[in-house]
């Protein structure tokens, strides 16, 4: 029969449709909690949220623009991990990372220290090889993606610092990971006499 | 329906050496550079030497032609690699030419019709001239551009160095803009002589206007018709991006074409050999945006091959398993996006990009990003497919994803709309989409079943079982129901490898930002989900590859797009170009 395939192909939105309704009603009540159910192998219905009162689940390795770690002392002051050792700056496809080392006033010796760190936003195409390749673990990959804004996104040393809780906090599986790494080397040094 | 269309195709077991030196004496070396292989010919017996290749070794396929410059030699080469359409490896020849303008090759469009765009390329970018070739123009570059941006001497706006790393980043980087250290004081290169103000425009598409058939008046049935010119495109929904199709019209029928590209062009070869060979792997990401997965992999396989590196046995199961989810993903928005064409606005689209979306989250949560992956490292990957993961990816393989398909195929495949749309039209005969190197799923519907995988396998696609799906019409609706067939076969594949995978290390070695490539030069080249994807890479032994250059199959599978409209009309050209399955990031690059 002629348009017997059309009947075929418009039961399926039919029952799409439907399906739409009959989900909403199952959801009524517990709405936000969709988010969870939406990346499952069984969702239905609707399929869009609605951001930003709804939002997706974060996956742990999401990568965004980097930000630099630093510990936080007894004292309250910033102990940053970076040494300016420049791998991430030469790791970096489209080289958007600035990194001026400071110098030792008397000797001129190089510390380890950034005096400044720039990171040209614009320019990231947020690759995360500066993080994978640090040995320090002293740059990482944010999960903030809203940073929109009416001027270009030259973020300075300042605005890259962020605290070692925070990136716990993000990436709790990969931090525990690079602690016990950590760990792990400290103690040997310490069996070494 | 469709047990009847597949063809199990065997690897070839190649036994024969074929000594091209002695077949024609004093034509033909042996390229004997360290770590170069294949054959140079004299280009004067270029043409004559390329068709016994053709007519008398049977490699029919010419899968890529690019140009490479030594100035230290003051050569420019030719580079050509041709395979059988009956699988094997590949037949690499080049010939050489002095550098000096006008640098001429003899053009072998008229042995292999594939050539005509990448020849174009190829005088685009380093100024070689193809004489005999029937319409060479620039093609990626605007006409009127000075110079040749491939050559090694050419500059770019905004050049601070030959190389990254850039100096300037560290210890003492300063940030500042692009623009103010641009050292030509804006961002154009004028020919010497040049005075932007006393310049009268000519019209630039002139050339483009003559390539096609002339305008034509003619009587029919006492009315006086004109052809008509129409520019679809750049900016045209039904083109998928800014890609252009200059047709001659007669009523509603094509009576010629030209595609016009180059409006997302950003010289990712020249930036490929600016960068070091691990940076390059997130800017393929950009090249066929939809299959990020996929799109490092030939690189990967090109630069271990010079390396020696042997992938871990994980490595090699989670790179077939992200590839085929990828393949499956790219095929569902290419239905849903053609019924966009159609004119059934959205629904299906939307229906597909649901089951897009559960493969991108899997992405998100192994690799890190959607859709620029950068996933892939030499000898491996970047990270392993975790518990939680390898269960949401078991889950779509055996449950979700092969209904879904299913009902795919019951919402399109029958509708009477559709294959009345579908069927007989952009016809391609396999002789010509052979000529023309169409490779993927456009090649398999015209009844030839040429599949990387099979034909030449890569990584460990010999270990599973599959078909070639292969159909005969190699018509609209063909190259669609092949693709159909080709995601029953990804999931086969899939649920092969997520049941096989071993434990073990996912990366050779300890991860390095700067590797060691031997000199020497490599193609490699995968099945991509839009057809040959193939990477070329001479190193020198330093950080950055000499030459990189991508076979993209978008870009070459659209020399055959006016062999298929031509006598159509003008509404099937949507259809045929949606069913070519281009994607603009790949085809400008």
């Amino acid at each position: 029969m002629y348009g017997q395939g059309l009947i075929k192909g418009l039961s399926v939105t039919f029952s799409r449709f439907f399906e739409s309704y009959t989900e909403d009603i199952r959801w009524l009540f517990k709405r936000y909690s969709k988010v969870e159910f939406h990346s499952s192998k069984d969702t239905r219905g609707t399929f869009t949220i609605q951001y930003p009162e709804e939002r997706l689940i974060i996956p742990e390795e999401f990568r965004y623009v980097p930000f630099l770690v630093y510990d936080e002392g007894e004292n309250g002051e910033k102990n940053i991990r970076c040494t300016s050792c420049g791998i991430c700056a030469k790791a970096c496809p489209p080289q958007c990372i600035w990194i001026v080392r400071t110098s030792d006033p008397v000797t001129g010796r190089p510390l380890p220290q950034p005096a400044e760190f720039y990171i040209d936003a614009d320019i990231c195409m947020n690759c995360g090889f500066c993080a994978e390749y640090c040995p320090f673990d002293a740059i990482k990959m944010d999960h903030d993606f809203e940073i929109a804004s009416y001027t270009r996104n030259l973020l300075n040393k300042e605005r890259l610092m962020k605290p070692a809780s925070y990136y716990a906090g993000i990436r709790p599986k990969n931090n525990a990971r690079e602690e016990a790494a950590r760990a792990e080397k400290a103690a040997a040094k310490a069996a070494k006499p | 329906m469709e047990s009847t269309h597949k063809s199990n195709m065997a690897t070839p077991v190649l036994t024969e050496t074929i000594d091209l030196a002695a077949k024609f004496p004093g034509r033909v070396t042996p390229d004997a550079r360290p770590g170069y292989s294949g054959w140079m010919v004299a280009k004067e017996a270029l043409v004559e030497v390329s068709t016994a290749i053709r007519d008398e070794l049977g490699y029919d396929l010419l899968s890529n032609v690019t140009g490479v410059d030594y100035p230290e030699q003051s050569k420019l080469e030719v580079v050509y690699h041709v395979y059988k359409t009956t699988g094997g490896p590949a037949l690499t020849f080049k010939t050489q030419t002095e550098r000096v303008d006008p640098a001429e090759v003899p053009s072998l469009v008229s042995v292999w019709p594939g050539a005509e765009l990448q020849e174009r390329e190829a005088w685009d970018m380093f100024g070689i001239k193809f004489t005999g070739h029937p319409d060479l123009r620039r093609i990626l570059m605007w006409e009127g551009f000075e110079g040749f941006p491939m050559r090694k001497d050419y500059k770019e706006p905004f050049h601070e160095e030959d190389n990254k790393p850039l100096k300037s980043r560290w210890p003492e980087g300063k940030h500042s803009y692009a623009e103010a250290r641009n050292p030509y004081g804006d961002n154009i290169m004028f020919k010497p002589g040049f005075d932007p103000e006393k310049w009268t425009p000519t019209d630039p598409e002139e050339a483009l206007y003559a390539a096609l058939k002339k305008y034509k008046t003619e009587e029919k049935d006492g009315i006086k018709t004109d052809h008509i010119i129409v520019n679809m495109g750049p900016q045209h929904p039904s083109t998928h991006g800014v890609f252009r199709a200059v047709v001659v019209l007669d009523g509603e029928t094509i009576v010629s074409l030209k595609p016009v590209m180059g409006y997302l062009h950003r010289n990712h070869e020249k930036i490929g050999e600016r960068n070091t060979f691990l940076q390059n792997v997130p800017y393929t990401d950009r090249l066929d945006y939809f299959n990020s997965m996929y799109n490092a992999w030939p690189y990967a396989l090109a630069v271990e091959k010079l390396m020696g590196l042997k992938v871990p046995e994980r490595a090699e199961y989670i790179r077939v398993i992200m590839g085929e989810l990828s393949r499956i993903q790219n095929h569902l928005i290419l239905f849903g996006m053609l019924w966009n064409d159609l004119g059934a606005y959205f629904t299906p689209a939307l229906y597909a990009f649901e089951e897009r979306e559960l493969i991108l989250d899997i992405y998100e949560a192994v690799a890190g990003s959607r859709m620029m992956c950068n996933y892939q490292r030499f000898g491996g990957v970047v990270r392993d497919i975790d518990e939680a993961n390898m269960k949401k990816i078991k889950d779509l393989v055996f449950e979700r994803l092969p209904r879904k398909i299913e009902e795919f195929d019951r919402l399109l495949s029958e509708n009477e709309i559709f294959v009345a749309r579908m069927k007989g039209i952009g016809y391609l005969s396999p002789e010509d989409a052979v000529a023309y190197s169409v490779t993927g799923p456009t090649l398999r519907a015209a009844g030839i079943p040429y599949d990387i995988r099979r034909a030449d396998p890569y990584g460990i696609y010999d270990r599973f079982e599959f078909d070639i799906p292969v159909r005969h019409n190699s018509d609209l609706l063909d190259r669609y129901l092949v693709r159909v067939d080709e995601i029953r076969q990804c999931l086969r594949i899939l649920q092969q490898a997520v049941k096989q995978i071993p434990e073990g290390p996912f990366l050779a070695g300890k991860p390095q930002y700067q590797v060691r490539v031997p000199a020497g030069e490599v193609y490699g080249r995968v099945e991509a989900p839009k057809g040959e994807l193939g990477f070329y890479v001479i190193s020198t032994g330093k950080g950055n590859p000499y030459r990189y250059h991508i076979r993209t199959p978008s870009f070459i599978n659209i020399t055959s797009v006016e062999k298929m409209c031509v006598g159509t009309k003008i509404a099937d050209f949507v259809t045929i170009l949606g069913m070519v399955d281009i994607v603009l990031g790949e085809l400008d690059r």
